[in-house]
């Protein structure tokens, strides 16, 4: 129920808040009436049609340097 | 950052990780049990074989009250059958998992509705108030069910109604906020839980803030994390070094997705068109402001007032379920006698064999050892 996508926005229509987005090759409409400022190329988790959060990349980067560090460590 | 998210997967990383959790759990006095309360990680653990790996490592991960579907109470189905059987002419439109839910009136997928009127499954609520758009001469009813996650969008949609003056369209709320019934499980006191692995994406939505009361007033450690087994695995580490340190707190290990402070304009836009409400989850019973209702300001689009519909809380499961103790972490289940037997996915007894975060049915699906 509660599963979010990462996805890539590709459109946007600032006017209406809504637009378009990536998953893995398809193209969904999204609405994006939750975030401020959503762009092109924004990385989002979509869940029920709606954009609720962006994925902030340097945490995700920092997430996975832990991961890695962990299993070169072992 | 799409094709760099295979670490999160790596069968090194994830080993690693459990030999760290292994290590960590040997310096505690006890066992760990940990509650995911959000169905989507019921599912995850599950799916990766992450149950009886961390078993093993001595930490039992226990199944908590975060499905919707699930915890949606008979009466509430029931007054969703009512509606698109006794009313002509009315579309009832919801998610898939909502229309499969046995009552004692049956499910939405096997009743005939009155003439005129169907049940039609959506993806985004927004589907459906393009039904309303569409359909002038016929009454849209949305069946709302969610969480956090979910509201905002269903909000969006009594906004967007409001604004375009339609007439034919309203929401029969099935919203549910998650803080409140974790409040009630470690009040009733009858769950031993070490800690709680919090929900991401209502998290991303309401925030860290919303649980700490857990880790101050109840002391009980607790982390937000996200989906991937890795995820999963750092956010069990962070609720051991927890109850190791002995320093309860909210730690948040899906910094990539869940803000400080949430999402602000969702919380806005629920904040605007709904208010709390005491209401019955199944299981649980009746929780204050554990639900939430349309404000006066938006009376018209609230299915119940519109309708007259009068939904008494029972909180009864269908008898010889035991879904309300499963969704309390009392039992897992296998541990039901129905399980398996006469509750199975294909002819399910309960909601929680029914929603794919059910913990009946992914128990079923990947077969974890019984406990």
């Amino acid at each position: 129920m509660c599963l979010g996508i990462p996805s890539k926005v590709i459109e946007v229509d600032e006017a209406f808040k809504t637009g378009r987005i990536d998953y893995l090759g398809t193209k969904i409409k999204a609405n994006f009436a939750l975030l401020d400022d959503i762009k092109i190329g924004d990385w989002v988790i979509v869940h029920a049609g709606f954009a609720i959060s962006r994925l902030d990349e340097d945490d995700a980067l920092e997430t996975l340097d832990i991961l890695r560090e962990m299993a070169d460590k072992a | 950052m799409g094709r760099s998210t295979n670490a999160y997967r790596d069968k090194k990383v994830i080993a690693a990780l459990l030999e760290k959790i292994a290590e960590k759990q040997r310096l505690l006095p006890a066992r760990s049990r940990i509650m995911e309360v959000c169905g989507t990680h019921t599912m995850s653990i599950h799916r990766h074989g992450l149950k009886g790996l961390l078993d093993a490592a001595g930490v039992e991960m226990v199944s908590g009250p975060g499905c919707p579907v699930c915890i949606t109470p008979n009466e509430v189905h029931e007054a969703a059958l009512g509606l698109v059987t006794g009313r002509e002419n009315l579309v009832l439109a919801t998610f898939g998992d909502m229309t499969r839910v046995p009552t004692r009136l049956g499910s939405l997928q096997a009743a005939i509705p009155a003439a005129g009127s169907a049940v039609k499954i959506v993806y985004s609520p927004e589907e459906s108030l393009a039904l309303a758009r569409r359909g002038r001469g016929t009454e849209v009813v949305f069946f709302g069910v969610g969480f956090e996650t979910t509201i905002p969008s269903i909000a969006y949609t009594a906004r967007a109604a409001a604004a375009e003056g339609l007439t034919n369209y309203s929401v029969l709320s099935a919203l549910w906020v998650i803080p409140p019934p974790l409040k009630a499980i470690l009040d009733t006191g009858d769950v031993r839980i070490s800690g709680f692995l919090y929900p991401g994406h209502v998290s991303a939505i309401i925030g860290p803030a919303a649980y700490e009361f857990i880790a101050r007033d109840y002391g009980y450690p607790g982390v937000i994390a996200g989906f991937e087994p890795g995820d999963i695995l750092l956010g069990i580490l962070s609720i051991l070094d927890q109850i190791r340190e002995g320093k309860p707190r909210v730690a948040n290990e899906y910094t990539r997705v869940v803000r400080p402070d949430g999402n602000p304009v969702a919380r806005a836009l629920m904040a605007d068109v709904l208010e709390p409400k005491s209401a019955c989850w199944r299981g649980l019973g009746v929780i204050p402001a554990s639900g939430l209702k349309l404000r006066s300001e938006y009376a018209a689009f609230d299915a119940e007032l519109k309708y007259g519909l009068r939904i008494e809380p029972r909180a009864e499961d269908l008898p010889g379920c035991r879904c309300g103790d499963v969704l309390r972490g009392i039992i897992g289940p296998p541990e039901c006698p129905l399980f398996g037997r006469k509750c199975a996915p294909d002819s399910p007894h309960g909601p929680c064999m029914v929603s794919f975060e059910g913990a009946c049915l992914v128990y079923h699906k990947y077969g974890a050892p019984r406990p």
